[in-house]
């Protein structure tokens, strides 16, 4: 009997072993564990054995049966791993072809900056005013202590629309608007198209864009200015920017400045970025002018403030390096999908 | 402003102090110093030489052999062709570019052989090393310089001519008209610096007579003349003014023309006084009438150029004509001329927004009127008119008169502030002593008594307190004031809802694969022909600007369409086989009166989003961005109407946007026509949302709708009816029509052509039916799809396909 046994269980290796698929297995399952099965006949055949060997015949045969399991269940696995195997392998593809395109839209280089921008002041706790680009001369000039045939409008050639209507030629004009709103403590940034007429080459549009800040409150003072611009100097130049402020003249300001930045490229040594002085002029700023606040309905006396304006493009052009100021309105998608 | 840092030695000291040191300060101290230059930077290597012989050329019939002495141990042989070089000016000193020399342009010179005779260099003429001929008057015109005898020889010529100096050119802000002189910066200079400042007063003596026998002055318009100072010079002798003064013209940038004119250019460079010289001869009676000029007069200007005056304008006159534009420019009629004997100098302070209106009007901008329009201190004229006198006497170019003519009608009286250090220090952040604020203020010639700060004269822009702080800043450093940030009371930052509406429509076009653009706002009118607008489309009603730089950019656009094709045709036009673009640009649409944009009242601005697309997106891809647009800033109830009349667009593939029944704006496919116009072809996509009225319906509330916890049945539905029949009219009637339990509905199928009788088409909606407390019967679901069946067949004679 355990001979047999082990003649069965012998066969039953041999075939498993040989079995390459399914059906191959199937039928060895059927030829020694089926109901016809070899090891079924011998179980039919215990009732020739004695009965008291009976348990361990039983016991042999079942130890026979759960061994051919274990290795028809091995044997199952090894062959799905391998079909499992022939079919990863059959999917196989180049993985370095290029994926399918997702199209996503860029925003304008101009509006990448500017709204880091507005991120920088809106967490010192500014807040965005907006205001008309077709202006009244009196906020884009006679409010900010520029009257009529001031020498100062020669820097700016105006675009007329009536004798009283002007394209703003800054943003400045913001300031009074915003003043004549809404009482201190003011804290706001005003971006937005201003007109010049300048005639369009690489380096001058006739539109372009200002970023202006305004901060009143009392007892606001010159180094608090100096505070805040050189905050938002390092947030977007980075940590390590050296700026200075040299006194300036705006009409609307006093005392005035502007602030540049050490040249990022030569770090102050002079190269042609900086046009060999070692620093970028970045904006111009100052403390409110005591007139401009009157004007606006502010007594100078109880408050004060400072302004600053920031020239987007120039900005812009320096960030990504654009030498031709006509690209940011031409809309070729070559341009603007670099950003 | 050119400053030759060598005229600074006259009133202060800035020894030890190198260019870009000096540079560097003036720049922090609040004269902005563009840069500085070395004044021979060009001249390299060019020396004074003595001729010793001049011999002709074997080979050349022009060509001169010359022995030099250029203060080397031999002479140097060198070839010229200049016509002034003969035997006799054997003795003559000339400038001499040796050997690897350079002169002003860049040329290089070398040895070399002229006709196999060697030249070891070359003899320069003036122009050769860029000056004028009023730099060296002595000259001739046309060949070698001779210098004047005396002149030393082997010495290096930039020493010779003036040349071995620096110039300083500043940026002078409008306010700082006094910084228009070398005095002025010269005072900035001693400020910046500490060192000491002193201006000597000029001393004219004069040789009697008096010069109210010889003339007379009247101001008739002292608004517009406060001041006006004369004196009279007589037994003039017009000639080259001296060297010193030419090479400080010429530093400046100012070309030297004789004695007189170049001691009025010399006094308006070193005290910022336009002076103006006139021939005593040409004025009738002798006098000097300062009016208005009157409407109809004319004058013919120094320049040659005549000019038609105006009652706007003011002039200089004698008893019966205009003989000056004042502060602009002298006349032709009593220019100073070789044979000139006596000259009046007019010193006078002028009104500063009429010279500059004035300067403006004549298309004539000077260094006079550059001044004036800054407004000069009245203060002034008197020392400049005797420093005037003064270098007349010091040239010998004439006798002065006794007297000087002075209508003045302004307060000379100094303008003074209160001294308020503890206000200045609350404005800079500062906390400077009392006698520190005093000491810088008096560095810059205030002067601080009693309480009150004494403003010099020519200060004219100091008005206020903070005029006062700016100087104490600028004299402390800028760069010294500490950095603090200010707490103050608490503001929160924050994007308004509107602002963030925009960024949100921003972000979907983006994802939506749309790439931002940005355009011009104004636009030229021929742009509404483009789009196919009729002549009398009031929309055609533009602001429009007086002054544009072209047609092209004349009128505040009223649409962002044109601009959007226009962006888009470029990209076409550069091969770029797609381009997908948005942007939200400002419109203007003017206040309309009797017809036209009135000009007065400013224009309403809104921003509209205006996308565009080629080559990428079907109708309907397209359509289903703008639905997400709407989607994404939680707009509900939006309604497409086809559009049959929009002359920008497509008449059959066109709808008007609603939302609520209100049209919010429109998008279709662009009329091939207009297309064509921008040189487009293949489907182009546009959409124009004003963002006002599209926000307006922003929903602002969002809840949570409870997650279903019974399943839905699913049903469809195919109906044949009419190909007219619009889609969207057919589902609002399903949904109408299934009662409460229907979820949603969706059409997946749209089919005509085989199958289908002419002029119907098959169409197929599947609807979602759940009801939130159970699980729907059977017989539910049929009533609910009868009815929407029923709803359509009564509606639009829809037919049920088997």
């Amino acid at each position: 009997m355990k001979e047999k046994l082990q003649g069965i269980l012998q066969a039953a290796k041999d075939q498993l072993a040989a079995a390459g698929d399914a059906r191959a297995l199937d039928e060895a399952r059927v030829r020694f564990l089926g109901k016809k099965g070899e090891l079924t006949a011998l179980l039919k055949g215990m009732k020739d054995v004695a009965a008291e060997e009976r348990p361990v015949v039983g016991q042999l045969i079942n130890d026979v049966r759960a061994e051919i399991e274990t290795i028809i269940d091995k044997q199952k696995e090894a062959i799905e791993q391998a079909a499992l195997a022939h079919k990863l392998a059959a999917e196989t593809i180049d993985v370095t072809l290029p994926g399918e395109e997702v199209v996503i839209g860029k925003k304008h280089p101009l509006n990448i900056v500017l709204d880091e921008l507005k991120e920088i002041f809106i967490g010192l706790g500014f807040s965005i005013a907006e205001g008309p680009e077709v202006e009244l001369d009196h906020y884009n000039f006679e409010a900010l202590n520029i009257p009529k045939d001031h020498p100062a409008r020669d820097t700016q050639d105006t675009f007329y629309i009536s004798d009283n209507v002007v394209l703003r030629t800054q943003t400045s004009g913001m300031q009074v608007r915003v003043m004549e709103q809404k009482k201190p403590p003011i804290r706001i940034i005003a971006p937005g198209r201003v007109y010049r007429s300048d005639a369009v080459d690489a380096t001058h549009s006739p539109l372009f864009h200002q970023i202006e800040g305004l901060v009143v409150d009392k007892g606001i003072r010159m180094s608090d200015l100096k505070g805040i611009l050189e905050l938002f100097a390092k947030k977007l130049y980075g940590e390590d920017t050296v700026v200075r402020f040299r006194p300036h003249h705006f009409p609307f300001t006093e005392p005035s400045a502007e602030m540049d930045i050490q040249c990022y490229r030569c770090h102050g040594a002079g190269c042609p970025l900086c046009k060999g002085e070692g620093w970028i002029e970045i904006l111009g700023c100052g403390m409110v002018h005591p007139k401009v606040l009157e004007m606006s309905g502010i007594d100078p006396e109880e408050y004060s403030g400072y302004a600053f304006g920031i020239g987007l493009e120039r900005t812009v052009m320096g960030r990504f390096k654009i030498d031709d100021i006509r690209l940011f309105y031409e809309n070729d998608v070559r341009f603007l999908e670099q950003f | 402003m050119k400053l030759p840092l060598s005229w600074l030695s006259d009133y202060t000291d800035i020894s030890g102090v190198t260019p870009k040191e000096y540079d560097a300060r003036l720049t922090m101290s609040g004269s902005k110093v563009e840069e500085v230059y070395y004044l021979g930077a060009e001249i390299e290597n060019v020396v004074t030489g003595r001729v010793l012989s001049v011999v002709d050329h074997p080979d050349s019939d022009h060509l001169k052999i010359c022995q030099i002495d250029v203060g080397q141990d031999e002479p140097i042989q060198i070839v010229t062709g200049a016509p002034n070089v003969t035997p006799d000016s054997v003795g003559e000193i000339c400038p001499v570019a040796l050997h690897k020399s350079t002169l002003p342009g860049g040329v290089k010179i070398t040895k070399g052989k002229l006709r196999g005779e060697v030249s070891n260099g070359m003899m320069c003429s003036f122009q050769e090393l860029g000056l004028t001929h009023g730099c060296v008057p002595y000259a001739c015109e046309n060949g070698i310089l001779f210098l004047p005898e005396g002149t030393p020889v082997g010495e290096d010529i930039k020493k010779v001519l003036g040349l071995d100096d620096y110039v300083a050119d500043f940026e002078i802000t409008s306010n700082r008209a006094d910084c228009f002189s070398v005095i002025g910066l010269a005072r900035e200079t001693a400020a910046t610096f500490d060192r000491p400042f002193k201006v000597k007063e000029p001393v004219v003596k004069s040789i009697g007579d008096d010069i109210n026998k010889y003339m007379s002055v009247e101001v008739v318009d002292t608004d517009l003349c406060p001041r006006y100072t004369a004196r009279l010079v007589k037994n003039i002798k017009i000639e080259p003014s001296p060297a010193w003064m030419r090479e400080r013209l010429h530093a400046c940038g100012v070309r030297p023309i004789n004695n007189i004119v170049d001691i009025t250019n010399y006094v308006m460079l070193e005290y910022g006084q336009p002076m103006h010289a006139f021939d005593y001869s040409c004025l009738s009676d002798g006098k000097i009438v300062v009016r208005r000029a009157r409407n109809g007069e004319s004058i013919q200007t120094l320049d040659g150029q005549d000019h038609d005056l105006t009652d706007k304008m003011l002039a200089i006159c004698d008893n019966d004509k205009p003989v000056a534009v004042a502060g602009v420019m002298g006349g032709a009629n009593s220019e100073i001329e070789d044979d000139t004997k006596t000259v009046v100098f007019e010193s006078a302070c002028f009104h500063g927004a009429t010279v500059r209106v004035t300067a403006k009007a004549l298309g004539m901008r000077t260094e006079a009127s550059g001044r004036f329009e800054k407004g000069l201190d009245p203060s002034l004229t008197m020392p400049a008119v005797q420093r005037a006198c003064e270098l007349v006497e010091m040239l010998g170019a004439g006798e002065v008169v006794d007297g000087i003519i002075d209508a003045c009608a302004v307060d000379l009286t100094p303008k003074t502030l209160p001294f308020e250090p503890d206000k200045m220090n609350a404005l800079l952040g500062l906390d400077l002593s009392a006698d520190e604020q005093k000491a810088y203020l008096e560095r810059l010639e205030f002067r601080v008594e009693d309480g009150k700060v004494i403003i010099p004269s020519f200060r004219v822009d100091i008005a206020r307190m903070c005029d006062l702080a700016e100087e104490v800043a600028r004299m402390y450093g800028y760069d010294k004031i500490p950095t603090t940030l200010y707490a103050g009371e608490m503001v929160q930052g924050e994007y308004t809802p509107k602002q963030m509406a925009e960024q949100n429509v921003s972000l979907t076009c983006r994802e939506a694969g749309f790439d931002e653009a940005m355009s011009h706002s104004f636009i030229s009118p021929k742009f509404y022909d483009m789009i196919g607008w009729a002549q009398d489309d009031p929309r055609r009603i533009s602001t429009t600007i007086l002054n544009p730089l072209g047609e092209d950019f004349s009128i505040m656009r009223t649409t962002v369409l044109p601009s959007m094709l226009q962006s888009l045709a470029h990209n076409h036009a550069h091969r770029n086989p797609t381009a997908s673009l948005f942007e939200l640009g400002t419109i203007y649409t003017p206040s309309i009166k009797d017809g036209k944009a009135d000009p007065d009242v400013l224009p309403h601005e809104e921003k509209v989003l205006t996308l565009g697309t080629y080559g990428r997106l079907s109708f309907f891809q397209f359509k289903g961005v703008i639905e997400a647009i709407c989607r994404e800033l939680n707009v509900k109830n939006v309604q497409f109407v086809p559009e049959k009349s929009n002359p920008s667009y497509h008449p059959g593939r066109c709808a008007n946007i609603l939302i609520d029944g209100q049209p919010v704006g429109v998008f279709g496919t662009v009329h091939p026509t207009v297309a064509a116009r921008y040189g487009l072809s293949g489907e182009v996509l546009a959409a124009e949302l004003p963002l006002d009225k599209l926000f307006d319906a922003i929903d602002l509330v969002k809840l949570y709708h409870p997650l279903p916890k019974f399943p839905a049945s699913t049903r469809d539905i195919a109906v044949l009816v009419d190909d007219e029949v619009p889609a969207a009219s057919m589902q609002a009637a399903i949904e109408k029509a299934a009662g409460h339990i229907l979820e949603n509905v969706k059409l997946f199928d749209v089919y005509k052509g085989k199958g289908i009788p002419e002029g119907k088409k098959s169409v197929a909606y599947s609807l979602s039916l759940r009801a939130p407390d159970r699980t729907l019967t059977d017989e539910e679901c049929d009533k609910a799809m009868k009815q929407a069946l029923a709803a359509l067949e009564k509606d639009f004679g829809a037919v049920l396909r088997g």
